[in-house]
């Protein structure tokens, strides 16, 4: 039961991380690989708030949020926009991403420096609930209801707003889109600060949970956020979430039945299985994108 | 489009794979500090005997070359009535940047400190030239070379980890220049060669006497082992642990394993937890321990952490906070001892720092009084007179206790066994 707990936490965090991908991705068809950079810049940013202005935690998180959303749309503005025309703007936006992306690290070496960071150990709210066995503490269970709450917020945005609904309307297509007067241009922007808004978030509670801060906590994650994707759907935000979860769980499971050394090949071998039994994901279509 | 990601991601696992370690690696120099730094604990008592046998040998050999001189050592005379008119140039190097400053710093203080009180004495004098390996191991060779061939040293200090110092080592071997390491405590360092030295204890040094103190102290019976396993210090320490723990007849309940560089350890600890033992072993480098630590205690293991060098270090309690208390770990050097030389060293080094000194510092202070000891007793700043006298060396009292070097040129002397209470080191009794 505990393992339960511990799965459903560690996956809640990849699931918000892979949920702005996913966003980006589906609506704009492109592969935004700054967003591990975002991740850590997030966490720094919830970390210089929390404790170098001595902020509040909620403030710590919604400052990183707040960092992060900006962040997106200078990543947007840089990597992506100028190479919007150009007929292979798919890939070079990857490979631009992926220059930013190394940039970020770097500004973040320069400025944070290569150790460690860490909340002071009382930053935190003390307690812990215990449930049918399994414990969890109160900062556990608030990073828990936040990242859900993100998450289910932005399925529910994608789906019933204004915005959400030229989104799906700019990843059906892109010239109808513009055609029935939809302004790709600032939803394309909007996009992007809310991918690196999530990205920022899933940086700071990552944070918050392990208390471990530093330059290159975003590479890990990179790539587990990838695998949930594709795991679960790409393209598809339900998906994340439940790739996500999905994909601490066996972590988790891994670690707990069959050793540590094992845990990334055994998550991987099950990317690899979804991809040969189901190439479109768990909850993705194929040819039909959906946000 | 799903065939790019797709593609891409395949491309992505096979650089990760063969850059896994890259993360852990733009780490290890501050891992490797504390691991190698912390010299925790105690000698077997046959080995000590066997050392004593053995270098009383050696010592013999050493005092050919040197008129005499070290058997007055070996006899535990001061030798303070030689005189040289020249200072004794030594060359001194720790990590003044970088990953391990924080250690290197405070043994650049100690040693300064050191030799300011020799100086005071007069006979003979020290002249320090100091330099930063950055905690870079080409750096380390640099300095070395620039101190042998410059600056001619007659006799080396640092530097501080065993990464560099395994790099800079064979430099002073070769050029036949005495080196003493005061932090180094992986295994082979005195193996590069006759002329290395080290007054900091290792790890299979200590861990024994922690486990047989922790055993006694708690009434242990069942344990849980935790090692990070792609860390060749933490799984060397795993390896101490397991033989101690097998020798003090303990049942092991479980032994469960991490990364170096991971983050998440609840699922080896709730495995830990399921299994109930008495104790948790751990050999992990500061960086995960205090980590470990925190999510321990919150998932309800309340069981004492008995830990390797990784956790000797005050940080970790920074760090932890509560979590740390009662974590068992053993060290060098007792910061609570209160003899005359300790109190002295303790508010000589504070009055120049404006901190409390550290096992680091102890170990680097420590290491300018040994070299003193050598230097005085071959009355001679000859590098080859030095080395001689530096092996002879027994049974010198210093701030660590009754110092000798074995006839490996390993530190050999007691070591403490340590508990955390309130927030600071203290004795376990």
């Amino acid at each position: 039961m505990q393992q339960v707990v511990n799965g459903v936490f560690l996956g809640s965090i990849y699931a918000l991380f892979a949920m702005g991908y996913t966003l980006v991705f589906g609506v704009l068809h492109q592969l935004n690989l700054a967003h591990q950079a975002v991740f850590m810049l997030g966490a720094f940013a919830g970390w210089f708030i929390g404790v170098t202005l001595g902020m509040p935690l909620w403030a710590a998180v919604i400052g990183a949020i707040a960092a992060g959303a900006l962040l997106g749309l200078g990543i947007e503005r840089v990597a992506f926009a100028p190479l919007r025309n150009r007929p292979d703007s798919h890939f070079a936006g990857l490979i631009s991403s992926i220059a930013l992306s190394i940039i970020l690290v770097a500004v973040g070496l320069g400025v944070f420096g290569p150790d460690t960071v860490r909340f002071p150990p009382d930053a935190f709210p003390g307690g812990r609930l215990v449930v049918a066995g399994a414990s969890i503490s109160v900062l556990q269970l608030a990073i828990l209801i936040v990242a859900v709450g993100l998450m289910l917020g932005l399925d529910w945005m994608v789906r019933s707003t204004r915005l959400g609904r030229a989104m799906r309307a700019i990843a059906e297509n892109d010239r109808a889109a513009r055609l029935l007067g939809v302004d790709v241009e600032r939803v394309t922007m909007a996009t992007y600060m809310l991918s690196s808004a999530l990205g920022a978030a899933a940086g700071v509670l990552f944070a918050l949970a392990f208390n471990s801060i530093r330059v290159e906590m975003g590479l890990g994650i990179e790539l587990k956020g990838l695998a949930v994707i594709i795991v679960g759907g790409l393209g598809s935000v339900p998906g994340a979430m439940i790739g996500g979860i999905l994909l601490g769980l066996v972590e988790v499971g891994t670690v707990a039945f069959i050793g540590s050394s094992w845990r990334d090949a055994i998550a991987f071998t099950l990317l690899f299985a979804v991809l040969l039994l189901r190439p479109q994901g768990l909850l993705g279509r194929v040819r039909v994108r959906e946000v | 489009m799903v065939r790019l990601v797709a593609l891409l991601a395949s491309l992505m696992l096979l650089v990760a794979a063969c850059g896994g370690d890259q993360p852990d690696d733009a780490t290890a120099p501050a891992d490797e500090a504390t691991e190698d730094a912390a010299a925790p604990a105690d000698e077997a008592t046959e080995d000590a005997g066997a050392a004593t046998d053995d270098d009383s040998g050696a010592t013999e050999d050493a005092a050919e070359p040197t008129d005499g001189a070290t058997e007055d050592v070996a006899a535990g005379d001061e030798g303070g009535d030689c005189t040289l008119d020249e200072p004794v140039p030594v060359g001194v190097v720790f990590s003044q940047t970088a990953g391990a400053a924080v250690y290197g710093v405070s043994q650049t203080a100690a040693v300064e400190l050191a030799a300011e009180e020799l100086n005071a004495e007069g006979g003979v004098t020290y002249d320090l030239i100091i330099e930063d390996d950055a905690t870079d191991p080409a750096q380390g060779i640099t300095a070395y070379e620039r101190l042998i061939e410059q600056e001619q040293v007659s006799i080396l200090i640092g530097p501080t980890l065993s990464n560099v110092f395994f790099s800079a080592g064979p430099v002073a071997q070769e050029f036949g220049v005495p080196a003493l390491g005061v932090s180094t405590t992986a295994d082979g360092i005195t193996e590069i060669g006759d002329y290395i030295f080290r007054d900091s204890l290792t790890e299979a040094q200590v861990i024994p006497n922690t486990v047989a103190e922790a055993t006694e102290s708690l009434g242990l019976e069942r344990v849980a082992l935790l090692y990070s396993d792609n860390d060749a210090f933490t799984v060397s320490g795993f390896e101490i642990f397991e033989q101690a723990v097998e020798e003090q007849g303990l049942e092991v309940t479980s032994t469960e394993t991490f990364a170096t560089g991971d983050t998440d350890f609840s699922a080896q600890l709730t495995a830990v937890a399921n299994n109930e033992p008495d104790a948790l072993f751990v050999s992990a480098l500061a960086e995960e321990a205090a980590l470990l630590l925190t999510q321990a205690r919150d998932l309800g293991l309340d069981v004492p952490v008995v830990g390797g060098n990784g956790f000797n270090s005050p940080a970790i309690i920074d760090q932890a906070g509560e979590a740390a208390e009662g974590v068992i770990v053993g060290a060098a050097w007792n910061a609570a001892a209160d003899d005359e030389a300790n109190e002295a060293f303790k508010s000589a080094y504070e009055e120049a720092t404006g901190r409390a000194p550290d096992q680091f510092a102890a170990q680097a202070y420590t290491g300018m009084k040994l070299i003193a000891r050598a230097v005085e007793s071959a009355c001679s700043a000859d590098r080859d007179a030095i080395r001689d006298a530096m092996e002879g060396l027994q049974g010198v009292d210093t701030i660590l206790g009754e110092f000798s070097f074995t006839d490996g040129r390993d530190a050999d002397h007691t070591g403490v066994t340590q508990v955390v209470e309130d927030g600071s080191f203290a004795l376990l009794d």
